[in-house]
C-alpha cells in the first residue's frame, strides 16, 4: 500500500497532484457557477498554442503561456461582447484557432524535442523543481486573491449586473479572475494535460454542489474533493500504469457518480419518509 | 386589492430629474428626448409595450445606458458626477435560483461595496441586514436557500438587498411579473409600506388594471413619454392608442379606472358563443 511512497519522484508527484487538484477545485467553483465550464476546456487548448509559440521564441513557458492564455480569454470576452456572437462560439473560434496554431507549428518545425504527449495528457514524472515552485506560487497568490475578494467574487458571480450598480468594479474583478484562471491552467498543464484540465476544474465543484446549498461550504468541499482526487488519481495511476491526467479525471468522475448516487439515494429515502 | 395613497410631503422636492434625455445601447437610441421629474415620496409606474424603453428608463437612472444627450440628476447631482444612491431590484426571472446562496448571503451582498477587502462583513453591516430582514418579516428565513422561498418571500429578499444600502429611490423592474394574484397583492402592499417610509419608488409593469391603475402616478412610454400623471388622467383611449397602438376601452369601477379590450372569442367554442360574428362562425 505504501510501496510507491518509497520513491522520491512519487512523493513529489503526489504533493504536486494534490495541490493542482485543490487549486482546480478552488477556481472551478467560480467557473461552474458563472456558467463558464467550457472555458476551462477551451483555454487549456489555447494555452497549448501559447506553449508552442513560447518554445519556438525561446520564452519561458510559464510566462509565455500565461500571457497567451490571458490574452485568449480577453479576446473571447471582447468577441462575445460584440453581441451577435455568443460566448460559446467565441470560445470555439479563439481557442481552437490557437490550438491549431500550436499543432501547425509543431508540424512545421520538426526539431521539437519536448514531449507534447505529456502536454496533452499530463506526465507527473516530467514535473521539475521550477514547476513545483510555479504551482506553489500560483496556489498562494490565487488562494489569497480569492480569500480577500471572496465577497466581491460572490456578488459578481451571482448577479454581475446588479453588482455593477452597487459600485463594484466588475470589469477589473473579471480581468483579475481571468488572469488567475490562465495561471492555474498553465501550472496544471504538466500534471493533468491540455485535454484533461477541464474535467479537473468542473468535477470537484459540481460534486460539491450536489452536497450543499451553501456557497462557503461548496468552496471548501470543492477544494477538498479536488485535492483528494489529485492524490487518489495519482496513487491509482502508479498501480495501473497510466498517465496522471486521465487517472485523476477518472478518479474524479468515479467520485462524482458516487456522490450523485448518494444524493439520489438520500432523496429517495426522504421522499419515502414523506409518503409514510 | 390595493389602493395605495402616496406619502404626502408639504412641498415638492425633485429627487430624480430626467432632462431632455436621449439614450440607448450601442449607438441606437431607445428613448428620445425624455423629460421626467419624480418628487420625493412619489410612487411611479412605467407602462408601455415590450421594447418601449421601460427598463432602459430605469437603467438610465442607474447610469447603465449610453446617454446621447440631456442629463439625469438624482438628489440634484448628475449621475455622471457621482454614483446615484439608488436601489435596484431586477426581474426575478434573471436570477439563478440554483445558485448556492442563502437569503442572508443575498441580502449581505447589498453591503459589499461598503465593506473591507476581507471575506467577512463588519458587525455593523450584519446589524443593518438583520434590521432590514426583520422589517420585511423574513428574518426567520435568513438561513434558508433562496429557492426554498415563495414568490413573495423571494421578492422580499431582493428588496432587502437593495434596501440595506439605504437608498432614497428604489427602482424595480416588473416586480409582479409571473406571480399569482395573492403574491402580487403582497408585493404591492409591501412597496406601499416602503413608500410610506420615505422611499421613492419607480417601477415598470405590464399589468395595467391590477397594478398601474392602483398607483398614484403612471407614465406611459413608447420610445418617448406619451403621457404622465394620475391613472384617471393618463389611462385614456387616446393615450393608450399612442402607447400600445391598439384600440382599448376605458371604464370606471368604484372610482377606479379600468382598461378593457374588445371581446374576442377563441377556440373551438367560439362559434357557439355570444360572438356570432366571429370569423369561425362565418365560415361554418
Amino acid at each position: 500500500m505504501f510501496a510507491p511512497f518509497e520513491y522520491e519522484f512519487f512523493i513529489r508527484g503526489i504533493v504536486v497532484s494534490t495541490l493542482v487538484g485543490a487549486l482546480c477545485g478552488l477556481i472551478g467553483v467560480y467557473i461552474v457557477l458563472r456558467g463558464m465550464s467550457y472555458i476551462g476546456h477551451g483555454l487549456s487548448h489555447a494555452i497549448f498554442g501559447g506553449a508552442v509559440v513560447s518554445y519556438i521564441m525561446s520564452i519561458n513557458f510559464l510566462i509565455g503561456a500565461s500571457i497567451w492564455g490571458f490574452l485568449s480569454a480577453m479576446l473571447i470576452n471582447l468577441t462575445s461582447r460584440r453581441g451577435k456572437i455568443g460566448a460559446d462560439a467565441a470560445i470555439g473560434i479563439v481557442t481552437t484557432s490557437s490550438f491549431a496554431l500550436g499543432v501547425a507549428l509543431i508540424s512545421k518545425f520538426k526539431t521539437f524535442t519536448r514531449s507534447f504527449d505529456a502536454a496533452l495528457f499530463g506526465n507527473i514524472l516530467g514535473v521539475t523543481d521550477v514547476d513545483v515552485i510555479a504551482i506553489v506560487f500560483v496556489g498562494i497568490v490565487s488562494a489569497t486573491a480569492i480569500f480577500l475578494g471572496y465577497k466581491y467574487l460572490l456578488f459578481t458571480t451571482f448577479d454581475p449586473e446588479v453588482a455593477q450598480y452597487h459600485g463594484l468594479p466588475t470589469g477589473w474583478i473579471d480581468t483579475l479572475f481571468t488572469l488567475i484562471l490562465a495561471a492555474v491552467i498553465v501550472v496544471s498543464l504538466q500534471v493533468l494535460g491540455v485535454t484533461m484540465i477541464a474535467a479537473a476544474i468542473v468535477i470537484p465543484p459540481v460534486s460539491a454542489r450536489i452536497l450543499t446549498n451553501n456557497f462557503g461550504t461548496m468552496m471548501m468541499l470543492s477544494v477538498a474533493i479536488g485535492g483528494f482526487c489529485g492524490l487518489g488519481g495519482l496513487y491509482v495511476s502508479y498501480y495501473i500504469d497510466i498517465s496522471s491526467g486521465p487517472s485523476v479525471v477518472l478518479f474524479s468522475a468515479t467520485l462524482f457518480f458516487l456522490t450523485l448516487g448518494y444524493s439520489s439515494f438520500k432523496e429517495l429515502i426522504r421522499n419515502l419518509g414523506v409518503r409514510n | 386589492m390595493l389602493h395605495p395613497i402616496p406619502h404626502q410631503y408639504e412641498h415638492e422636492e425633485p429627487i430624480v430629474e430626467v432632462k431632455g434625455v436621449t439614450c440607448g445601447y450601442d449607438g441606437t437610441p431607445i428613448l428620445n428626448n425624455v423629460d421626467l421629474t419624480v418628487n420625493r415620496g412619489d410612487f411611479v409606474g412605467l407602462l408601455g409595450p415590450s421594447g418601449s424603453g421601460k427598463t432602459t428608463m430605469l437603467k438610465s437612472i442607474l447610469g447603465a445606458v449610453d446617454i446621447f444627450s440631456g442629463q439625469i440628476l438624482v438628489e440634484g447631482i448628475s449621475i455622471n458626477t457621482k454614483n446615484p444612491r439608488v436601489g435596484y431590484v431586477p426581474q426575478l426571472e434573471t436570477i439563478d435560483w440554483n445558485f448556492p446562496v442563502t437569503v442572508e448571503q443575498v441580502v449581505m451582498m447589498g453591503r459589499t461595496s461598503y465593506s473591507r477587502l476581507l471575506p467577512w462583513y463588519k458587525n455593523s453591516d450584519k446589524q443593518i441586514v438583520h434590521e432590514i430582514l426583520e422589517r420585511l418579516s423574513i428574518a426567520h428565513l435568513s438561513k434558508r436557500h433562496i429557492k426554498e422561498l415563495s414568490g413573495g418571500q423571494q421578492q422580499r429578499a431582493f428588496l432587502a438587498r437593495s434596501l440595506v444600502s439605504n437608498p432614497r429611490v428604489l427602482l424595480l423592474d416588473e416586480p409582479t411579473m409571473g406571480v399569482d394574484i395573492k403574491t402580487r397583492d403582497e408585493v404591492m402592499h409591501l412597496l406601499d409600506e416602503l413608500n410610506h417610509q420615505d422611499v421613492t419608488i419607480i417601477m415598470t409593469t405590464h399589468e395595467i388594471n391590477s397594478v398601474a391603475a392602483h398607483l398614484p402616478t403612471v407614465v406611459c412610454l413608447n420610445g418617448e413619454i406619451v403621457a404622465a400623471g394620475a391613472p384617471k388622467d393618463v389611462l385614456t383611449p387616446a393615450t393608450l392608442k399612442l402607447t400600445y397602438n391598439a384600440d382599448l376601452h376605458v371604464t370606471e369601477y368604484e372610482g377606479m379606472t379600468l382598461v378593457t379590450e374588445s371581446p374576442h372569442f377563441f377556440g373551438r367554442n367560439a362559434g357557439t358563443s355570444q360572438n356570432s360574428n366571429s370569423h369561425y362562425s362565418e365560415h361554418n
